[in-house]
């Protein structure tokens, strides 16, 4: 009896963590804060730089919605949280409140969609390889019997298992807990190569040691687009953030922001990414939209 | 909470969800039961030099328990694991062999060397509760010092120590879960990797977490056994 009182206590402890029924403008509103996740080694989309501030591509957008949210709920003394989130934990904190919008390196796929919303996308990349210059990696056959590394929780790491099950090329795969890890694991021979988003990989050299030691190659295997999440069927807050982006991408005002991060030398070591615009971004700033790419 | 999740095959086809999450399960058993028989080992080397009339091996022992115990676990794993194979003779190839061996080995030899620092205090406070007249008496009696150990001191302080033991062994699988940190899929990774794969995050820690308590509670109801068999009538804790 008594422990069926205590279970029953637990149970109406934990509810709250499951209560979805305010809508997250009345959040902010009611609380006077608005929590944004962010990433601590997205580079250049969301990461700490040398004076530990939260800075990037992505964070940049993220500050654009909070004054689109400021202005729209007539709040200019609404405080930022800033959540540090990982790729394993950034869908159930979206989920469960403890940040109201995440803008990092989250690729939106149908799978995700069924979890949390995306925003119109701010970003599209492709899965490739880094590898050491004179590791004789040229292309994704090349890895067949040797150990590969990938970050915990992300695309490529679903990819590069799909491919080595199907193409049966052995490749022994370690999943690290995030990029600065996955890099550690290639730097220190432990794996020959790291499969990941391009610009991401980009970050990674920039970050390292002696960036000339490194080479991003290997046919895409996908492409991927990037959106802010959100909690689900949440239109009004979806709206503004959607709207906001839009109005970035097809007034030209993210340009300035897009030279910035890619072709600009970036904190911490001033090294530039080289990144050019691709078409595909291109296009899709000339029409925003929130569609996933595969 | 949607139940059938954990019978969806997995993308790569060869299993479900819960084919992962046993397989995690059963890494985390394998991982947690060879750093245990380790630990157990050392631990009691270490705990039997704490109590030695012998200085050097005393200091020796306490420096150890002294290292082990005040470094954080997850700090511990990653210098066996990053750092350990950068410095020592043989650790380019260590780490060019399998993933999945290199984590599970640097996994349990981080384990057994974290876990026996606490067995030898449990061990070391065993002989220590002993009365002294048990050792006096052994030496007495024309045994060695090694004798008395042997016959007298260690079967009395194993038996009084079960206890605290049974709660180490509890801990060893708790501790396991920060392999998954190294890569290791062991049981608290292959539910976070379901969380990745599906997005059903309270399913997955729901699953994991009564997949810990049933593997704890057999522990504790074996253990509970042998200590029932094993009290010291007389001593702290046994019918009279």
């Amino acid at each position: 009896m008594q422990f069926h009182r205590f279970v029953f206590a637990l149970l109406v402890c934990t509810a709250p963590a499951f209560a979805q029924g305010q809508s997250t403008l009345e959040k902010i509103k009611s609380s006077g804060v608005i929590a944004i996740g962010h990433r601590e080694s997205s580079i250049p989309f969301s990461y700490y730089d040398d004076k530990q501030q939260v800075v990037g591509y992505s964070q940049d957008i993220a500050l654009r919605i909070v004054d689109a949210v400021k202005n729209e709920l007539k709040l200019p003394s609404l405080q930022v949280k800033l959540v540090p989130v990982t790729s394993q934990n950034r869908i159930p904190l979206v989920q469960n409140s403890t940040v109201d919008i995440e803008c990092g390196s989250t690729t939106n796929n149908l799978e995700r969609q069924k979890q949390v919303a995306f925003s119109n996308t701010i970003f599209i990349v492709r899965t490739r390889l880094l590898t050491r210059k004179d590791s004789g990696i040229k292309d994704f056959p090349d890895l067949a019997g040797k150990n590969a590394v990938v970050t915990a929780g992300t695309t490529s790491e679903r990819l590069l298992r799909k491919l080595n099950e199907e193409k049966k090329l052995g490749i022994k795969i370690t999943s690290a807990k995030d990029h600065g890890e996955s890099f550690l694991i290639l730097e220190s021979g432990r794996a020959v190569a790291f499969m990941l988003d391009d610009v991401l990989l980009s970050g990674e050299v920039a970050k390292a040691r002696k960036p000339s030691d490194w080479i991003v190659t290997g046919t895409p295997q996908s492409r991927e687009a990037y959106g802010c999440s959100m909690r689900k069927d949440d239109k009004p807050f979806k709206a503004i953030v959607d709207r906001t982006i839009a109005t970035l991408e097809t007034s030209g005002a993210i340009e300035p922001i897009y030279e910035r991060w890619f072709l600009k030398p970036i904190p911490p070591k001033g090294l530039n990414l080289n990144f050019p615009l691709s078409d595909e971004l291109k296009e899709l700033f000339k029409h925003p939209n929130d569609k996933a790419l595969d | 909470m949607d139940l059938r999740i954990f019978f969806t095959p997995v993308p790569t086809g060869e299993t479900t969800y819960l084919g992962w999450l046993l397989a995690g399960l059963r890494t985390t058993i394998a991982l947690s039961l060879a750093s245990w028989v380790l630990a157990l080992a050392l631990g009691t080397m270490l705990g039997i030099f704490r109590t030695v009339p012998n200085r050097p091996l005393r200091a020796f022992a306490g420096a150890y328990v002294e290292v082990f115990r005040n470094v954080p676990l997850l700090a511990q794993l990653f210098i066996w694991y990053f750092v350990v194979p950068e410095i020592v003779p043989g650790g380019h190839w260590f780490k060019s062999i399998d993933p999945f061996v290199q984590a599970f080995l640097t996994s349990m030899a981080c384990l057994a060397l974290f876990t026996a620092a606490r067995v030898c205090e449990q061990v070391r406070a065993g002989i220590e509760a002993l009365p002294r007249g048990q050792k006096s008496a052994g030496l007495a009696l024309g045994l060695t010092l090694p004798q008395t150990y042997r016959f007298v001191l260690l079967p009395m302080a194993a038996r009084l120590i079960v206890p605290p033991l049974t709660s180490e062994m509890v801990n060893i699988f708790k501790n396991s879960a920060v392999c998954s940190t190294i890569g290791l899929l062991e049981l608290a990774a292959q539910g976070r990797q379901l969380v990745d794969y599906t997005a059903h995050a309270y399913e997955s820690f729901f699953a994991v977490t009564v997949l810990y308590l049933l593997v704890n509670a057999v522990i504790l109801v074996v253990m509970r056994a042998v200590e029932s068999r094993t009290r010291v009538p007389g001593y702290l804790g046994s019918r009279k």
